[in-house]
C-alpha cells in the first residue's frame, strides 16, 4: 500500500478546507503528500468556536440547555439528555419512569437521525449520490417527528432538568409507530446498494486502519471504537436513563477498516429502531416532569392557591436553583460515542466551570493515524467515517 | 451527377440535427430518470413536464460572457473543445441506421457512407477526442486544468485498449470490418450472445472512455472538484458536454452494431430497433450514474490494465481458435 522508496521524496503540503465540500463543516487539515501518498494529516480547528463552555459560567442551570442543541448539530436531544443528567446527578433526582421513556425514545431517534446524515454524506463523498437522497428522506421523518414533539426540527431543546418538557401529542406516537415498522426496510434498501457492492468495498476495506490498541491509546469512543473491536457501549455498561429494561445488542466488529465501522453504525441504526420500538410498546402513563421541589416548577393549581409555590416558582424563575457544593460528571453513548458534560458547583445558581467532553473532538485526534500511508483520495472516505461534527468539535 | 452529393449532404445534415437534439434531450432524461431513482421530480417549471429545459439551459450558455483567461494559449484553448465536439459527431458517419430501404422508386441508403474499414474508421475518429482533452487542459495553463487532463487522458488511453481488443472478437465472427457487414451477419444471432464477455468489457471501457460514473473521476467534486474544463466558460464550455453526451451515443451506438445487431429485430421497423437499443444502452449509463459509487484513480487503472485487458485478450483468442476451427 505505501510504496515509498528512499529515494529524497518531495513533500508538497496542500490546504484543504474549511471551504471543502466533503470536509463536513468548517474542518481545516493541513495534508503533507508525497506525491498522492499521505504524510501527515494536521486538522486545524477552531472556525466554529463560539465560547459555549464560558457562556455557561454566565447561565442558570435552565438557560443553559439550549446551548447544547448547538453542540452536535445532528442529535440536539442526546445533549440535552447528557447535560440533564449531569446536573441531576447533583441532586439525585428521581426522574418519574414515563419521563426517562421518552427520553430514551428521543435520544435513539436522534441516533437514527445523526447516523442517517453519516451514512448519506459518507456515500456521497465515495460517490454514490443515490443513498444520500434516500438518508435524507427518511430522516425528514424523524425530523417530523421531533417538530411534532417539541415544536422544532433540529433546535428542539425539549428535555429539561428533572423531566422532560411536555408530553408528546398522540400524533406522535402515530408517526414513530409508523416509522419504526417500516425503518428495518430502509435500512436494508441502503445495505442493497452498498454492503456488498464491489466499489464500495474496494473504497473501504483495508481503508483508514484503526486496531483496538490505538484506538483505546487516542481515547477513542463510539462507532470508531466498536468497530476496532472494543465491545463497550455506556448505555449497557453503566446504563442511565432506565437502558437497562431494554433488549439490545452491542454491534462490533474485529476489523478496525473503514467498512467495518460501516457495519457497525448500520447495525446500530437498526438496534437503535428495536429500543424505539420496545419504548413504545411498554411506555408507561404517568407524569412527564418530577415534583421534586429543588428543580422542578410548582403545579400551577398550587401556584394560583399556596403562596409558598408561588414563591418558589417566582425564585426558579428569576434567580434558578442551587445545587450543592461540588462536581459531577455524567457521560452518555452519544451517536458519535462518549458524550459528557463535567460541571463544577460552588453552591451559586452558575456552574462555576462546565466542561463539555465531546466525542467528535477526541476522535478527530485519530485521524492523523488512520489517514497516514493512504492515498488523498481515501482522505475524504476516511473523513467521512471518523464523522465528525464541527458544532462539538469547537463548541 | 449532383444528386448524390445533394443526398449525402442532406443526410449529413439531418443526421448532425437529430445527434445534437438527442444530446440535447438525453440531459433532460439524464435528469429525469435519475430523479426518478432517487426520488426527486426533475426538471418541471420549464414548458410542460419541464421539456424546455435543454433550451433554456442552452440559451443561458450562450448568453454567458465566453471568458478566456489572461495566460492561455489562445489558439489551443479555442481548438480544444471543438476537438471534443467535431470527432464524436464524425463517428457516426458510418453508422447504418437501418436497411436500404424504396421509397419513391429510389433505392435509400440510411447511412452516410459504407467504409470498409468502417470500425476502424470511428476508433481512429474518436480517438482524436482525446487531443481535445489534452490540449485543453495544456492550453489552460493552469495546474489543476493539466491535472485533470493528465488523468482524464491517462484514463481514456488505457481503456481504449480493452475497447479495441473487444470490438476485435465480433469482427472476427462477422468476418469484415464494414458496419453493415457485421449488422447483416448479426440478422440470425446478435454477437451479444456468443461474444457476451466481449459485450460486457466493451460496455465497462466504454462507461470509462466517456469519463462516466463510476468512473467520472474528472468530475469528482468531493476529491478534485472539476477537471480539465474548469477554465472554460459559456459556449466553450457548453461544447465540452455536448461532445461527453455525444461520446455517449457514439460509443451506445457502436454497443448496438457490433452486439446486439444494430436494425435486427422481429415486427417493429428497423429504425425503431436500432433506436430502442441505443437508447437501452444510455439508460444503463444513467442506471450506472444512479447506483454506483466512484473507484480511486488506482483502482481504475489496475482494473483497466489488471482485468480488461486480459480478459478482453484471452476472449480474442479463444474466438479466434473456435471461428478458425468452425471455418
Amino acid at each position: 500500500m505505501q510504496n515509498m522508496n528512499n529515494n529524497v521524496a518531495e513533500i508538497v503540503t496542500v490546504n484543504m478546507g474549511p471551504q471543502h465540500p466533503s470536509t463536513h463543516g468548517v474542518l481545516r487539515l493541513v495534508v503533507d503528500l508525497d506525491g498522492e501518498t499521505i504524510v501527515n494529516v494536521t486538522p486545524d480547528v477552531g472556525y466554529l468556536h463560539r465560547g459555549t463552555e464560558k457562556l455557561a459560567e454566565n447561565r442558570t442551570y435552565h438557560q443553559f440547555i439550549p446551548l447544547t442543541d448547538r453542540l452536535d448539530y445532528l442529535s440536539p436531544l442526546s445533549n440535552n439528555l447528557a447535560y440533564c443528567l449531569a446536573v441531576e446527578k447533583f441532586f439525585g433526582v428521581k426522574i418519574p419512569e414515563r419521563a426517562d421513556y421518552m427520553r430514551v425514545i428521543y435520544a435513539e431517534l436522534a441516533r437514527v437521525a445523526s447516523h442517517l446524515v453519516w451514512i448519506a454524506t459518507h456515500a456521497l463523498d465515495i460517490g454514490a449520490m443515490t443513498v444520500f437522497l434516500y438518508a435524507f428522506r427518511e430522516r425528514e421523518r424523524v425530523l417530523d417527528m421531533f417538530e411534532c414533539a417539541t415544536g422544532q426540527r433540529m433546535t428542539s431543546s425539549w428535555i429539561r432538568i428533572g423531566g422532560v418538557r411536555a408530553d408528546a401529542p398522540e400524533e406522535f406516537f402515530k408517526l414513530a409507530k409508523d416509522f419504526v415498522d417500516e425503518f428495518d426496510g430502509f435500512v436494508d434498501l441502503y445495505e442493497n446498494l452498498l454492503t456488498n457492492n464491489r466499489i464500495w468495498k474496494m473504497r473501504t476495506i483495508g481503508i483508514g486502519m484503526l486496531n483496538a490498541d490505538d484506538a483505546q491509546d487516542y481515547g477513542t469512543s463510539g462507532p470508531l471504537m466498536r468497530g476496532a473491536g472494543i465491545d463497550f457501549d455506556l448505555r449497557r455498561d453503566e446504563p442511565y436513563c432506565c437502558y437497562d429494561k431494554f433488549q439490545f445488542e452491542i454491534p462490533t466488529q474485529p476489523e478496525g477498516d473503514t467498512y467495518a465501522r460501516y457495519k457497525v453504525r448500520m447495525k446500530e441504526l437498526r438496534e437503535a429502531n428495536k429500543i424505539v420500538a420496545q419504548a413504545l410498546e411498554n411506555l408507561p402513563e404517568g407524569p412527564i416532569m418530577t415534583d421534586d421541589p429543588r428543580v422542578a416548577m410548582p403545579a400551577h393549581e398550587d401556584v394560583y392557591e399556596r403562596m409558598e409555590s408561588l414563591i418558589r416558582r417566582f425564585y426558579l424563575i428569576s434567580k434558578g436553583f442551587r445545587p450543592p457544593k461540588g462536581e459531577t460528571y455524567q457521560g452518555i453513548e452519544a451517536p458519535k460515542g462518549e458524550l459528557g458534560f463535567y460541571i463544577v458547583s460552588e453552591g451559586e445558581e452558575r456552574p462555576y466551570r462546565l466542561k463539555i467532553r465531546a466525542p467528535s473532538y477526541v476522535n478527530l485526534g485519530v485521524l492523523n493515524h488512520m489517514a497516514q500511508g493512504h492515498m488523498l483520495a481515501d482522505l475524504v472516505a476516511i473523513i467521512g467515517t471518523n464523522d465528525v461534527v464541527l458544532g462539538e468539535i469547537d463548541r | 451527377m449532383l444528386l448524390p452529393i445533394v443526398f449525402t449532404i442532406i443526410k449529413i445534415l439531418i443526421i448532425v440535427t437529430v445527434i445534437l437534439l438527442a444530446v440535447a434531450y438525453m440531459t433532460y432524461a439524464e435528469r429525469k430518470v435519475i430523479g426518478a431513482m432517487q426520488v426527486r421530480l426533475g426538471p418541471t417549471h420549464t414548458g410542460p413536464y419541464g421539456l424546455l429545459q435543454p433550451i433554456a439551459d442552452a440559451v443561458k450558455l450562450i448568453a454567458k460572457e465566453d471568458l478566456t483567461p489572461d495566460m492561455v494559449d489562445r489558439p489551443v484553448f479555442i481548438i480544444a473543445p471543438l476537438l471534443t465536439m467535431v470527432p464524436a459527431l464524425a463517428g457516426f458517419a458510418v453508422i447504418p441506421f437501418a436497411d436500404n430501404f424504396t421509397m419513391f422508386g429510389m433505392e435509400i441508403k440510411p447511412y452516410i457512407t459504407d467504409l470498409n474499414i468502417g470500425l476502424l474508421y470511428v476508433l481512429a475518429i474518436s480517438s482524436v477526442g482525446t487531443y481535445g482533452v489534452i490540449m485543453s487542459g495544456w492550453a489552460s495553463n493552469s495546474k489543476y486544468a493539466l491535472l485533470g487532463s493528465l488523468r482524464s487522458s491517462a484514463q481514456v488511453l488505457s481503456y481504449e485498449t480493452a475497447m479495441g481488443l473487444s470490438l476485435v472478437a465480433p469482427v472476427l465472427l462477422a468476418g469484415s470490418l464494414s458496419l453493415r457487414e457485421i449488422t447483416l451477419a448479426q440478422a440470425g444471432m446478435w454477437f451479444v450472445v456468443p461474444q457476451i464477455v466481449a459485450f460486457v468489457v466493451y460496455v465497462i471501457a466504454a462507461v470509462a472512455e466517456t469519463n462516466r460514473a463510476p468512473f467520472d473521476l474528472a468530475e469528482a467534486e468531493t476529491e478534485i472538484v472539476a477537471g480539465f474544463h474548469v477554465e472554460y466558460s459559456s459556449m466553450k464550455f457548453a461544447l465540452f458536454f455536448l461532445g461527453e453526451y455525444a461520446n455517449m451515443y457514439l460509443v451506445s451506438t457502436i454497443a448496438t452494431v457490433m452486439f446486439l445487431g444494430g436494425w435486427n429485430g422481429p415486427l417493429l421497423p428497423p429504425l425503431v430497433w436500432f433506436v430502442i437499443k441505443v437508447l437501452f444502452i444510455m439508460f444503463i449509463f444513467l442506471w450506472l450514474r444512479a447506483t454506483l459509487p466512484r473507484l480511486r484513480f488506482d483502482q481504475l487503472m489496475s482494473l483497466g490494465w489488471k482485468v480488461l485487458i486480459p480478459i478482453a485478450l484471452a476472449n480474442l483468442m479463444i474466438t479466434a481458435i473456435v471461428v478458425h476451427i468452425v471455418r
